[in-house]
């Protein structure tokens, strides 16, 4: 039948046998995901009730999820009201997916999401965040969009006038060497693709690579589709879904796996050669800025930031840990570490990976995006430069647009901490 | 269709960082986020805020203009204040948003103006008055033109919400 992945995710969601790139269709939706914005979303979805006669109701309050990261605890009062006013919302339409400021069950929604069970294969997913590709990762076609789109599929249940679209086929091959991850591939991805060069289609992972490589790796690759402008990326799932999504995941009823069909047709291919990868650092002010890390090295850093929906996971916190234990970060750097979500800081400080990171010296923050989007906990001063494992490096990301922001591995991170200056984790001890 | 001066000239890969800082987030009613329209040059914000811009006026930008974040303050913040955007290209949540939320935005893959000249849109193209040159004008994504054509999302869901009730 010659479809890609997601067109065969989207025949199935739509009960047809086909679909073609271009195709409009009207897509049933199984989870809308918001955070903070979700402010706006309930303004635009009161403002499509307004003189309807009809009482402003969600189609479905199990389907709709709604995780507080963006600013928590809040950072200002304007926050806080959102904040309240949205669990009002949330406790009158009978919202069960909810994930307010709490140690129990707080997160980055990009973790939230998988961690709980949520995210399933074959499911249409949508986020008001771009970075909701994430969860291709377990093979559901997930993309971001705006709070009044989301309104509307709040009131309708569904996402209107969807574009099939094509798909570009990457496919990664070798083991990667000892000091590469996930985060180095698929920034090299972008540098390869650049910004604007998966506009509109969708990234689908193939190879040994990606099938050696545990869910929270994947999780990294997905997250990150949309740096190259990608609609969605996806891994199509296999034994390593299964076991992520029943083992971590806790997920016990059926999961429909399938795979793309052998003659689907893609826009473009493009092969990887895992075992020639070297770290990848992003350079300012543009994700696709891709330098391999022998060109960037030695650069001073006055902050280190360990974290984000990107490379906040328990294995990012082992591995800065790992680095770390018994070493001091640089006199004149500073090392803020934000897990991905409040399990994740309960394991991590079970295994004693906050203690070695505290003991270094590393400013341990509670789970959320941080400072990631430049809102609040760690903006730069004029002329610094950091160094982050979050996804983007835009001019004043980071709360200034006076400073720089360089992205790389969690090992690269950890690895400059120590020295204060973007440091090669492999000529490390 | 509008016509009016070229009143700030851009490069490529504008983000939304730049249209509406992260830092302005919690700022997010319609009515409240021009205001923030790209704070970081505060040159343009100054103009913007003291009504020196006016309605119909034009930024011209190159490749993939708003990308990164969903955030729709960076598309309503500009249409607060009546302003074309013309790009070689869009990135696409910020299409679908500007669509959604009615900013008038043209995909125009050969644009050439600098700031000061007069643009004009007029039978599919943009003309340059100033150097007297012409622009074809890519047409939207065809899933869209129905959202345009109601004047925005909220109003087509809401007849769509009606037509299902009935």
């Amino acid at each position: 039948m010659d479809m890609t992945y997601v067109q065969k995710l989207l025949a199935r969601a739509c009960g047809k046998d086909k679909v073609a790139v271009g195709d409009i269709l009207e897509l049933p939706v199984h989870l809308a995901m918001s955070h903070e914005n979700a402010a706006l979303v309930i303004n635009q979805f009161k403002e499509i009730f307004r003189d309807t006669g009809q009482e402003s109701r969600v189609w479905d309050p199990d389907r709709i999820a709604i995780i507080f990261d963006h600013r928590v605890p809040a950072e200002s009062a304007k926050t806080a009201t959102n904040h309240k006013k949205t669990r009002e919302f949330v406790g009158n339409q009978g919202i069960s997916k909810f994930h307010d400021v709490r140690g129990d069950v707080g997160g980055i929604c990009h973790q939230i999401l998988p961690e709980n069970g949520y995210v399933r294969p074959g499911q249409v997913l949508l986020g008001t965040d771009s970075h909701t590709t994430t969860h291709g990762a377990l093979g559901a076609f997930a993309f971001g969009i705006g709070a009044t789109e989301m309104a509307a599929v709040w009131a309708l249940g569904s996402i209107l006038n969807v574009e099939v679209p094509g798909t570009i086929k990457v496919e990664v091959n070798g083991e990667l060497p000892r000091g590469v991850y996930a985060k180095d591939l698929i920034l090299h991805l972008v540098g390869l693709l650049t910004a604007e060069g998966a506009n509109f289609k969708v990234i689908e992972f193939h190879g040994d690579t990606i099938r050696d490589l545990p869910t929270s790796g994947r999780l990294v690759l997905c997250n990150m589709t949309v740096e190259a402008g990608a609609t969605a990326g996806v891994v199509p799932p296999d034994d390593e879904t299964r076991r992520y999504l029943r083992d971590e995941a806790g997920v016990q009823d059926e999961l429909d796996l399938f795979a793309p069909d052998a003659d689907g047709v893609y826009d473009r291919v493009v092969e990887i050669d895992a075992t020639q990868l070297e770290p990848q650092i992003a350079c300012p002010h543009t994700v696709d800025n891709v330098k391999p890390i022998g060109e960037v090295k030695g650069k001073k850093v006055h902050q280190i930031v360990v974290g984000s929906c990107t490379n906040g996971r328990l294995d990012d916190l082992e591995v800065a840990a790992g680095i770390l234990k018994g070493k001091q970060v640089a006199a004149d750097t500073r090392m803020i570490v934000f897990p991905a979500s409040w399990r994740i800081y309960s394991d991590a400080l079970r295994l004693g990976y906050l203690n070695d990171l505290i003991a270094a010296g590393a400013v341990v923050c509670n789970p959320g995006c941080g400072p990631c989007l430049g809102i609040h906990q760690g903006a730069l001063g004029d002329n610094e430069t950091a160094l982050a494992t979050t996804n983007r490096n835009f001019k004043g990301r980071m709360g200034n647009p006076g400073a720089e922001v360089f992205l790389s591995s969690t090992a690269v991170a950890a690895a400059s901490a120590l020295t204060g200056v973007i440091t090669d984790p492999r000529e490390e001890g | 269709m509008p016509k009016g001066k070229v009143v700030q000239k851009l490069g490529d890969d504008i983000s939304t960082d730049i249209i509406y800082p992260g830092r302005f987030m919690a700022t997010v009613l319609p009515t409240e986020t021009p205001q923030y329209a790209f704070a970081d040059n505060a040159v343009f914000n100054q103009a913007l805020n003291e009504k020196q811009v006016p309605a119909g006026s034009f930024i011209v930008a190159g490749d993939n203009f708003g990308c990164g974040s969903s955030r729709e303050q960076a598309a309503s913040c500009i249409k607060g204040y009546g302003l074309t955007v013309v790009a070689r290209n869009f990135a696409r949540i910020f299409l679908q948003n500007s669509i959604n939320v009615g900013l008038q935005m043209v995909i125009c893959p050969g644009i050439e103006a600098e700031e000061g000249h007069e643009l004009e849109i007029r039978d599919g193209k943009v003309w340059n008055l100033t150097t007297g040159e012409s622009f074809a004008i890519e047409s939207l994504p065809k899933a869209r033109q129905a959202i345009i054509d109601a004047g925005g999302l909220i109003p087509y869901a809401r007849r769509l919400l009606l037509e299902r009730a009935g």
